[in-house]
């Protein structure tokens, strides 16, 4: 936005020139200059515009035939989801062949896989995964299901709103790790703290993101429901809950994020197995190999969940029709 | 049900005695009294915001929070069909035609419903699968199939374009023959009313202007001269003249 007064009169007139050609050399070109101020100053240009505009109007049957790109993405490629990670892992790979990395700061690829088989294989990688996953799950299970019982009893009944929503919100303001100290003092510093944190962490956003599509249902539909004579149970289950899923699955995705974002700092506070406590000896003793291969398995199991959660949602929501499909 | 409206024993059809419903202080329906005898196909004509549309949903039950008085009676079954077809997204259409009924015979009697729109095949379909027609047209078996005493359409074909509309008209006029429900159908469509209706009626400043009986047979078509005479009448009574058009 910041550009001269020149260079915008030129950007506006190739601008306007390439909306028209719609090639993509021109496209370069205002890369190039910048875009956004074109619309501003349209007005100095308006007499060389329509010349360039009704030349290459004119033009466009003869020559190349004009294709209208359609403003959809387009058809989605084969696990487009992979690309960007393997990707990275390939610059990763060909920068540690090439010497490029301190291999004592980031280890070759290899030496980490080389790592993390050794410590699957000597048994304390299983354990420590096995004691993360039953972390996260117990956590995530408590979150979801209170996350989603309060959306219900506050979205449905105005008691509920009145009793629950505001608290949330409080709770919400306060950073939940914030709340690991009082939670140590209340609750002893074992297991019951951790999957309790991690509880709160899941509950916020499959809460707000359920609550706000239960509140904010169609005032139509809830006419259609009353000439159709439905009974406010049929009403609940036929048309606010699912009209309410596409904002309980934004939810939802969140949560899965957040309870293995909160497993990470929580097991490093008093554990004795578990990914985070893997990651923190590895850190007192230097070994980068051994943190890199927590923060893989953790990447990996972020995915795999969130997948998972896509594919539940893609299944139930088969009714939509959205950019992504 | 607004608040300070009784409910006469019920009758045939529609019966409404000094109805008056307003906004803040505007007062939008003004002592309208009106009967419908049963089976009548009655169309409503008015301007945008003279109160068609709030006359209709009075007689639907929907009205809870506008203020008002006067006595309204209406039949048991009373379906509606709005200006969009409020399918909900996430029902197949023989689902959405069967909202809020259950049951073998209430399956049949969609499936029935559904062929007799046209929609026969297009049972498992996803209401955004269908065109504007096709969706209004499930709308009209939603209606349908509830064997309405009462029809009550508020500008159901507003939405469609004017060769699909004119489809429609016949659709719709074919059903009311057959089932032959009371209807009340709300329009700013002058052609339509005509074309549609037994008996037109102008809503003007909250009462019924004018009250129209159209005495020409169906199917009616609009190039009818005598249908002509109606139209002129009609269009004074909305405060067109001819050399305004």
């Amino acid at each position: 936005m910041t550009t001269s007064a020149s260079t915008n009169t030129t950007t506006s007139t190739t601008a306007d020139a390439t909306a028209d050609t719609g090639t993509s050399t021109a496209t370069d070109a205002t890369a190039d200059t910048g875009t956004s101020t074109a619309t501003g100053t349209t007005a100095t240009t308006v007499p060389a515009v329509p010349v360039a505009a009704t030349g290459t109007v004119d033009d466009a049957p003869r020559g190349r035939r004009r294709r209208r790109r359609g403003l959809a993405p387009g058809k989605p490629w084969p696990a487009s989801r992979l690309v960007g990670p393997l990707l990275l892992i390939a610059l990763w790979a060909a920068a540690s062949a090439a010497g490029q990395l301190d291999t004592g700061a980031i280890p070759a690829p290899w030496t980490v896989l080389e790592t993390g088989v050794n410590l699957w294989t000597d048994g304390t990688l299983p354990t420590d995964v096995l004691t993360s996953l039953e972390r996260a799950a117990y956590g995530f299970a408590i979150g979801l299901t209170a996350g989603v019982a309060l959306a219900l009893a506050s979205g449905l009944t105005r008691t509920g709103e009145a009793l629950i929503d505001g608290t949330v919100q409080l709770n919400r303001a306060i950073p939940t790790l914030g709340l690991i100290p009082l939670f140590i003092l209340w609750l002893g510093i074992g297991e019951t703290f951790k999957i309790a944190i991690i509880a709160i962490v899941v509950y916020i956003p499959v809460y707000l993101n359920t609550h706000a599509a239960l509140s904010g249902i169609d005032h139509r539909f809830v006419e259609l429901a009353e000439v159709q004579g439905l009974s406010k149970v049929r009403f609940v289950r036929q048309i606010v809950i699912p009209g309410a899923l596409p904002g309980f699955f934004v939810g939802l995705r969140l949560g899965v994020t957040g309870s293995w974002l909160g497993l990470v700092v929580l097991e490093q506070i008093n554990a004795t197995s578990g990914l985070g406590y893997m990651m923190f000896q590895a850190q007192n003793y230097g070994q980068s190999d051994v943190i890199l291969v927590g923060l893989l398995i953790y990447g990996v199991f972020g995915l795999l969940s969130d997948t998972a959660v896509r594919l539940i949602e893609r299944r139930v929501l088969s009714w939509r029709r959205t950019l992504s499909s | 049900m607004a608040p300070h409206t009784e409910q006469l024993t019920r009758p045939a059809a529609v019966r409404l005695r000094g109805l008056t419903r307003s906004f803040e202080d505007r007062t939008v329906l003004d002592g309208i009294d009106l009967d419908i005898p049963a089976g009548q196909f009655v169309a409503l004509l008015g301007h945008s915001g003279s109160g068609k549309s709030t006359l209709l949903r009075a007689v639907a039950h929907l009205d809870h929070e506008v203020a008002g008085s006067g006595q309204l009676a209406a039949p048991e079954r009373v379906s509606v069909v709005f200006q969009d077809s409020r399918l909900l997204p996430w029902r197949r259409v023989l689902d959405n035609v069967l909202l809020g009924l259950d049951g073998k015979e209430a399956e049949h009697k969609g499936r029935e419903a559904l062929a007799e729109v046209g929609l026969k095949g297009r049972e498992r379909a996803w209401p955004n699968e269908l065109s504007g027609g096709e969706a209004q047209r499930a709308a009209l078996a939603r209606s349908l199939v509830r064997e309405p005493e009462l029809l009550l359409a508020d500008e159901p074909f507003g939405a469609l374009d004017a060769l699909t509309r004119i489809k429609m008209h016949t659709l719709l006029r074919e059903l009311w023959e057959r089932h032959r429900p009371s209807v009340l159908l709300v329009t700013h469509d002058v052609d339509e009313a005509i074309v549609l209706a037994d008996r037109v009626l102008v809503l003007d400043h909250g009462r019924i202007g004018l009250d129209l009986t159209i005495d020409r047979p169906h199917p009616r078509s609009y190039r009818d001269p005598l249908l002509g005479e109606y139209r002129e009448r009609l269009l004074a009574a909305l405060g067109v003249t001819e050399d305004h058009k």
